[in-house]
């Protein structure tokens, strides 16, 4: 008895804290197919008294959203694709090879994680002038090449490589690379998966660099148009929440089928050994 | 060793260190030398007009209210709202952790789900929840009997509108993070305490927290690091306002920096914002160290 | 192992177009030759619409427009020209320009303006073209005027028995007292969003203060003439004529002021065109606008000469065909066509009379109200020192600083902000 009294108080307090948490998704998402105007009334509404999907015709067709979906894909693809290259050489590397001052490079590196990006960003922006890739995809990649999380990452999980495979595989007369390419980076696909995923959701909801970075509307990332378009259309409340929910629906659907490979990365990260 | 596997290393770590070198190292180093000179938008168009002004910045950045201001907010928002997503954070990780629970990764991912939407895109959302008179959360709130807020237009609100967003949005991060630490407490532990007839609540005390302390140390530092550069939230709800109450240390880098073009004094704001990460970091490792038996977080 | 070999192989290659499209696909190559306009607002979405004319005339040019809000358009400016990514032409706020030419991010134009036959420069408002002239060279273009005038809702002020707009500040004061009277506790006369410098300066200038000592060199805010403007200004939220309300009160601005949340509203004329079009058709002939009241019989009292000008880009590859455009859009015809598309009021006078627009009800007043206007201090810093105004003055609405904490304050961050221009005023020896 005691014990069916306990199982209803746990779940009713979870399912409350589940509807509260999902409350602002479901209220954007209803609001983005609700007609003109039905969103500010008063009082507010949560189920849409029709639905009709006007907002998301006028996103695509009027103000160009479609582009901005495109770069936001691509360009998180892209950061995605080359740091995973870059990290997972750089966290083999840490994890499986001896030089000179490498320990005290790999302390340096973690050491680097407390400086705010946002110290680096007034002489990055000069910096990335001087290359001529400001406007331009470039500026939003480059500094995503690598990252200090990404290295750590592999590199715990490189770690656990065993050097007699490695060795065998040299034996054989592979050459270092082609071992990279072919064996650890086989061994290392769960971490990448992982990474993989953290990477793309990353570039995908950064803001303020693409902000800064991007002068052109046509090279805008979702969520600066997102904002561009809230500085023009706040009145449009259902426009501006079909909007977001354009922004936020391809994360969310990404996480709900990765999120294991999501969920373990965090651990790994947070929890040491 | 062979020499050739010597070499391979640096080619393998090499790019990757290339590329946080000068796109992250050399600009933190630039940004440090620029905060001595009062590099603007006269020096954008003409270099002989910028001036090196020593630790001017710096001396007129203590001497400026609004950069007290902004710092107060923020330490607002890092020791009131740190605290309070740690906190809701293990509540839910200790409720899913519950033997009795069902549908565990139901309400994982739910609880998870806010962590993963794009912050800008909520923060317009929530402006809108946040409405006095349209807003969904003074309407749920008059349905026990709270007057209407105005949640981004009061001073005295506005902060905690920001800070209730920032939990809704992170605790399920660390909750995560709380459950690994959970699931690592080894059971015989807990079977030990009752059978000294510890009760649930000795059982939390005595076993859970302990053993959760390198966790807890991880969860402070990242989350209290994360925190300080609070900026989208005000940067898109209420552009520090309403009178400069959520003016964050990183938005007024921002204005000065990207808006006004204030580089150096910019660079200035970015580089007190460092020290002050740095300092508290090395608190709250060092308070770890001085507890025996516990092993520092790398 | 979870993933089979192949498979990240497999999403490379579906990868690939991305990666290899993405960088270094600079716009210029999708439309080469195309001439980037930038334009804020609304005016960024309108502006397309008179293009095609222009493109019909001017067969080799092409004109591609970015609309850019205007709460971020300054700033978008000065990055784009510190990060070399300037557009071939754009609109600018005319208090921007002396900031602009200190960057060097603006073309000269009076050459080209020589050269342009049909133009009569007194065809312009002169308090608006003035703004344009920083150190007798003219760097840009009066687009549309834009002055700040009284909107107000007839009904309501009839009732209040005010069956004609207040002339003096005294009758201004005693028609929302009358109206707030009326309209209860939860309800205002008049809506002065917190953070906007402009309503305190106008009071100011009305005032007939000056922002700005010794050659724009010191702030003034102290001086006698502010401190009674100030006085006025935050007495209208001590009695609650006005409500305390920032930005986010302003998302339902057309909805507030139809169901008389507020009556009266200090605003430009782009409002002529959104009131039109978001106030309920109810209420259509129950609002109208006036030009402002002054402090003593000088009917009207002055505003502010602003405006939004073109401006050539002074890195522009395509200037020629930029002036062109510049050109086009200061026609009266398609001054007038931009007029009844926004509601911008036209910066040439032959498009009043093409429109007969200083007879139409809702323009007449801003008719009235530009024959009256005062520019703000032609300095590189302004925008810094107009923000410097809202947030001080926020602080005293809201009760944070008394007035003269708030003035003082004020004086002393605006000399911080105007150190360097005295340093470079001292090394030029003026």
């Amino acid at each position: 008895m005691r014990r069916t009294v306990q199982w209803v108080a746990l779940h009713a307090v979870l399912a409350l804290g589940a509807a509260l948490t999902v409350l602002p998704l479901l209220w954007m998402l209803a609001a983005s197919v609700m007609p003109t105007g039905e969103a500010s009334g008063v009082p507010p509404r949560l189920v849409p008294s029709a639905v009709t999907l006007e907002h998301y015709r006028a996103l695509f067709a009027r103000l160009h959203l479609t582009r901005a979906f495109l770069n936001s894909a691509g360009l998180a693809a892209a950061v995605t694709l080359v740091s995973l290259l870059f990290n997972s050489m750089a966290g083999y590397g840490f994890a499986k090879f001896r030089f000179a001052g490498r320990d005290r490079l790999f302390r340096l590196l973690l050491g680097a994680l407390v400086i705010p990006a946002q110290v680096a960003m007034l002489p990055l922006f000069l910096m990335l002038r001087a290359l001529g890739v400001i406007n331009t995809y470039w500026g939003v990649v480059i500094p995503g090449l690598a990252s200090v999380f990404g290295i750590f990452l592999v590199r715990q999980y490189a770690l656990a490589i065993p050097d007699s495979l490695l060795d065998a595989a040299r034996v054989d007369g592979a050459g270092e690379f082609r071992i990279y390419r072919s064996l650890v980076l086989f061994l290392c696909a769960p971490v990448l998966v992982t990474l993989a995923v953290f990477t793309f959701m990353g570039t995908w909801n950064d803001f303020m660099w693409p902000l800064i970075v991007l002068a052109d509307d046509r090279l805008y990332t979702l969520p600066v148009a997102l904002a561009n378009l809230a500085g023009e259309h706040v009145q449009d409340t259902e426009l501006m929440m079909a909007g977001a929910v354009l922004t936020v629906l391809p994360v969310v659907l990404l996480f709900v089928f990765l999120q294991r490979y999501y969920v373990a990365g965090i651990m790994s990260g947070g929890v040491k050994e | 060793m062979r020499r050739g596997h010597i070499n391979a290393g640096w080619g393998f770590v090499g790019p990757a260190l290339a590329a946080i070198g000068a796109f992250f190292i050399v600009p933190v180093a630039a940004s440090l030398l620029l905060s001595f000179t009062d590099f603007d938008v006269y020096a954008v168009a003409r270099p002989d007009r910028l001036r090196f002004v020593g630790a001017g910045n710096y001396a007129r950045l203590l001497g400026e209210p609004r950069f007290w201001t902004a710092l107060g907010n923020t330490a607002y928002f890092v020791f009131v709202g740190g605290p309070l997503s740690v906190a809701v954070s293990l509540g839910a990780a200790l409720l899913l952790e519950a033997k009795l629970v069902r549908w565990r990764g139901f309400f994982r991912t739910v609880f998870f789900l806010p962590v993963v939407t794009t912050l800008v895109a909520v923060a317009v959302v929530w402006r809108y929840l946040y409405h006095p008179r349209h807003g969904l959360l003074n309407l749920l709130l008059g349905v026990v009997g709270v007057h209407p807020i105005d949640w981004l237009g009061d001073p005295r609100w506005a902060m905690p509108a920001i800070i209730l967003l920032a939990v809704w949005k992170n605790f399920g991060f660390n909750m995560v993070i709380f459950i690994a630490g959970l699931q690592s407490i080894p059971e015989r532990l807990y079977e030990a305490a009752r059978m000294d007839g510890a009760s649930a609540w000795q059982q939390f005390r005595r076993v859970t927290l302990p053993m959760l302390a390198p966790t807890f140390v991880f969860v402070a530092v990242v989350t209290m690091i994360g925190y300080f550069q609070l900026f989208a939230e005000p940067y898109v709800m209420t552009q520090g306002g309403p009178a400069n109450r959520t003016l964050s240390v990183v938005l007024l880098m921002y204005e000065e920096g990207f808006r006004w073009w204030n580089m150096g004094y910019g660079a200035a704001v970015a580089f007190v914002l460092f020290a002050i990460i740095l300092g508290l970091t090395a608190v709250q490792l060092g308070l770890r160290r001085l507890q025996p038996g516990t092993e520092p977080i790398r | 192992m979870s993933l089979s070999r192949p498979a990240p192989a497999l999403l490379l290659l579906a990868l690939a177009p991305a990666l290899v499209a993405a960088p270094g696909c600079r716009l210029d190559r999708d439309d080469a030759g195309a001439v980037r306009f930038w334009a804020m607002g609304r005016e960024g979405e309108e502006v397309q619409q008179l293009l095609p004319e222009f493109e019909r005339r001017h067969p080799g040019v092409h004109v591609r427009v970015q609309a850019i809000p205007w709460s971020a358009a300054h700033e978008k400016l000065l990055t784009a020209h510190v990060g070399g990514a300037m557009p071939d032409v754009f609109q600018a706020g005319n208090t921007w320009l002396p900031e602009l030419v200190a960057l060097g991010a603006l073309e000269p134009l009076d050459e080209r303006l020589a050269r342009w036959s049909s133009l009569d420069r007194g065809d312009y408002f002169p308090g608006i073209l003035d703004t344009n002239v920083i150190d007798g060279v003219t760097y840009a273009v009066p687009w549309y005027v834009d002055t700040r005038v009284l909107f107000y809702r007839t009904d309501v002020l009839a009732e209040a028995g005010y069956a004609e707009p207040p002339r003096t500040w005294t009758a201004w004061e005693d028609a929302m007292t009358r109206v707030k009277e009326r309209a209860g506790p939860d309800r205002y006369a008049i809506l002065l969003p917190l953070r906007e410098w402009q309503p305190p300066v106008i009071l100011a200038l009305q005032r007939g203060a000056s922002l700005l000592r010794e050659g724009d060199r010191y702030g003034n805010f102290e001086s006698p003439p502010v401190r009674a403007a100030f006085d006025f200004y935050l007495d209208l939220f001590q009695r609650s004529l006005a409500p305390r309300a920032g930005d986010t009160a302003l998302a339902n601005l057309y909805q507030d002021f139809a169901r008389g949340y507020f009556s009266l509203y200090i605003s430009g004329p782009w409002n002529i065109g959104e009131f039109g079009r978001r106030l309920p058709a109810t209420l259509a002939n129950r609002w109208t606008t006036a030009p402002l009241p002054a402090p003593g019989d000088a009917y009207p009292g002055v505003s502010l000469a602003g405006g939004a000008s073109l401006a050539v880009s002074s890195a522009s590859g395509r200037k020629d065909a930029a002036w062109k455009l510049v050109e086009f859009l200061s026609e009266p015809a398609q001054q007038v066509r931009f007029y009844r598309l926004t509601g911008d009021l036209p910066a040439r006078k032959a498009a009043w009379a093409d429109e007969n627009l200083p007879r139409k009800p809702h323009a007449h007043a801003f008719w009235i109200q530009l024959q009256s206007v005062q520019s703000t201090p032609k300095i590189p810093e302004w925008e810094r020192i107009a923000a410097k105004i809202s947030q001080y003055s926020e602080a005293a609405i809201r009760g944070d600083l008394t007035i003269d904490q708030a003035l003082a304050g004020l004086d002393r961050d605006v000399d911080n902000v105007l150190e360097k221009r005295r340093w470079l005023m001292r090394g030029a020896g003026r």
